[in-house]
């Protein structure tokens, strides 16, 4: 177990160390995101009091796109020098490769989402630093949520024809109940009504605990079959 | 035998529809505050529990897959999520007409309509992704796993939209609340029978055909080693 956990650290800051390198995955997610956001202002013309009942919503479209990107280079980037199989037949529990790799991504995302947040909100002028802490933790929470299954995904579609359009097809609907939790608690935070947000926030925790005993457990027929 | 049984099933549940059709349509009378549209449900409802219990054999052979490897489960879950998939698209359709003409609109994103859409678009992911994957036994455990997340899915999905915010317009499921005549539990119960009949035949339908393709692959492949 903490072989297993140590072997998982070190995945992440292997490919935490790659993406810094080249920053392929982070340019092209950031850029993505500020392009969505720069669309919103186009495509919304509210008032005030009207985009703030909207806030959350359109925060976490930015971030599930964004983290689309992401997550699908997880496991594509061992592909090439056949890098996937070495990793496979190394000593390492799967488990601790698929832990490693959801780290790195959800690292990456959250890095993402954190540059996104005040450019969303001066961009639509939105009073968000009242409610950064607990916005951060919701974020943690969800973000977990996104990349954990969005990892497991990119495992089970690497081999698979037209990989880049199935990502989003199977990962989206998974992930509706995650959101739609993630996009009350958010905007009842920003708007600074956050005192009933249990029920929402109980759906994204048990989302995250699902999915990753879930994923933790079946990564193994995925990986090895 | 698999024949007979096809034949015998689909023959079955052909008659019991009519029989069942004709109690509905002509027998019992309309429903009191909504008249014969009122009927839907003896379609609509059913749709929806025989999608289920499909969507739970699939489930339960993807898991008897994972632990097998016999390619048996595999061809028992496709062929239950296609089928369940028909059905939900049943309960959709009927839904949508029922709502048009009670609600005056086709669709609204309330409790029951979304979760009925987000379970037919996690399997249609399901049904997309199997044909991207060339080989056999890649593909049944790529998609014993997806049905898996699929089926842990559907309680967050019926959890989310039960939210204190969200809207809803459809009405208190009448089976639970007990607000359905006991005239109407026969044709109810016997409309859900004949189409769990009609979905067994097309679940050996299909059965039959994912046999004689995995044959042709490996004949294929033979041929390929020759």
């Amino acid at each position: 177990m903490k072989q297993g956990l140590l072997a998982a650290l070190f995945i992440a800051r292997k490919d935490l160390r790659t993406e810094f390198r080249t920053k392929e995955a982070l340019n092209a997610s950031v850029s993505f995101a500020l392009v969505v956001l720069m669309l919103f202002s186009f495509a919304f013309d509210l008032g005030r009091e009207e985009f703030y009942d909207i806030s959350g919503g359109l925060l976490w479209l930015v971030y599930v796109f964004a983290g689309a990107l992401i997550v699908n280079r997880s496991f594509i980037r061992e592909v090439p020098n056949d890098c996937l199989d070495v990793l496979i037949a190394s000593p390492m529990p799967p488990w601790a490769l698929f832990l490693g790799k959801t780290i790195a991504s959800f690292v990456l995302l959250l890095i993402v989402e954190l540059i996104s947040l005040p450019v969303y909100g001066l961009f639509n002028n939105l009073q968000w630093v009242h409610a950064f802490w607990p916005l951060f933790g919701v974020m943690t929470l969800a973000t977990w949520g996104i990349t954990i299954t969005g990892v497991a995904f990119s495992a089970v579609t690497v081999n698979v024809r037209l990989r880049e359009l199935m990502l989003p097809v199977l990962h989206y609907p998974l992930l509706i109940p995650l959101l739609v939790g993630a996009m009350q608690v958010s905007t009842a935070l920003i708007k600074g009504e956050a005192s009933d947000i249990m029920q929402e926030l109980r759906i994204v925790i048990a989302f995250d605990l699902i999915f990753t005993s879930l994923a933790l457990y079946l990564i193994e027929f995925i990986l090895v079959g | 035998m698999r024949d007979k049984a096809i034949y015998i099933l689909g023959i079955l549940g052909t008659l019991l529809m009519i029989w069942n059709l004709h109690t509905i349509f002509v027998v019992l009378p309309g429903e009191a505050a909504q008249g014969q549209i009122g009927k839907m449900l003896f379609i609509h409802v059913p749709a929806a529990i025989t999608a289920y219990s499909y969507y739970a054999v699939a489930v339960v052979c993807s898991i008897a897959f994972l632990v097998t490897k016999n390619f048996k489960y595999d061809s028992v879950a496709v062929s239950s999520i296609e089928v369940a998939q028909v059905f939900t698209l049943v309960n959709l359709v009927t839904g949508s007409l029922w709502g048009h003409v009670i609600w005056g609109i086709w669709w609204t994103w309330d409790l029951r309509l979304t979760s009925q859409f987000m379970c037919f678009m996690l399997y249609l992911g399901y049904l997309l992704m199997r044909p991207a994957i060339a080989e056999a036994t890649q593909r049944a455990t790529m998609s014993a796993i997806l049905a898996i997340f699929a089926a842990a899915d559907i309680p967050l999905v019926v959890m989310a939209i039960r939210l204190h915010n969200v809207r809803t317009q459809h009405p208190a499921p009448v089976l639970e609340t007990g607000g359905v005549d006991a005239t109407w539990w026969p044709p109810l119960a016997t409309g859900y029978f004949v189409l769990m009949l009609i979905a067994a035949a097309l679940v050996l339908v299909r059965l039959r055909q994912e046999t004689v393709r995995r044959e042709i692959d490996s004949l294929r492949r033979e041929l390929h080693a020759m």
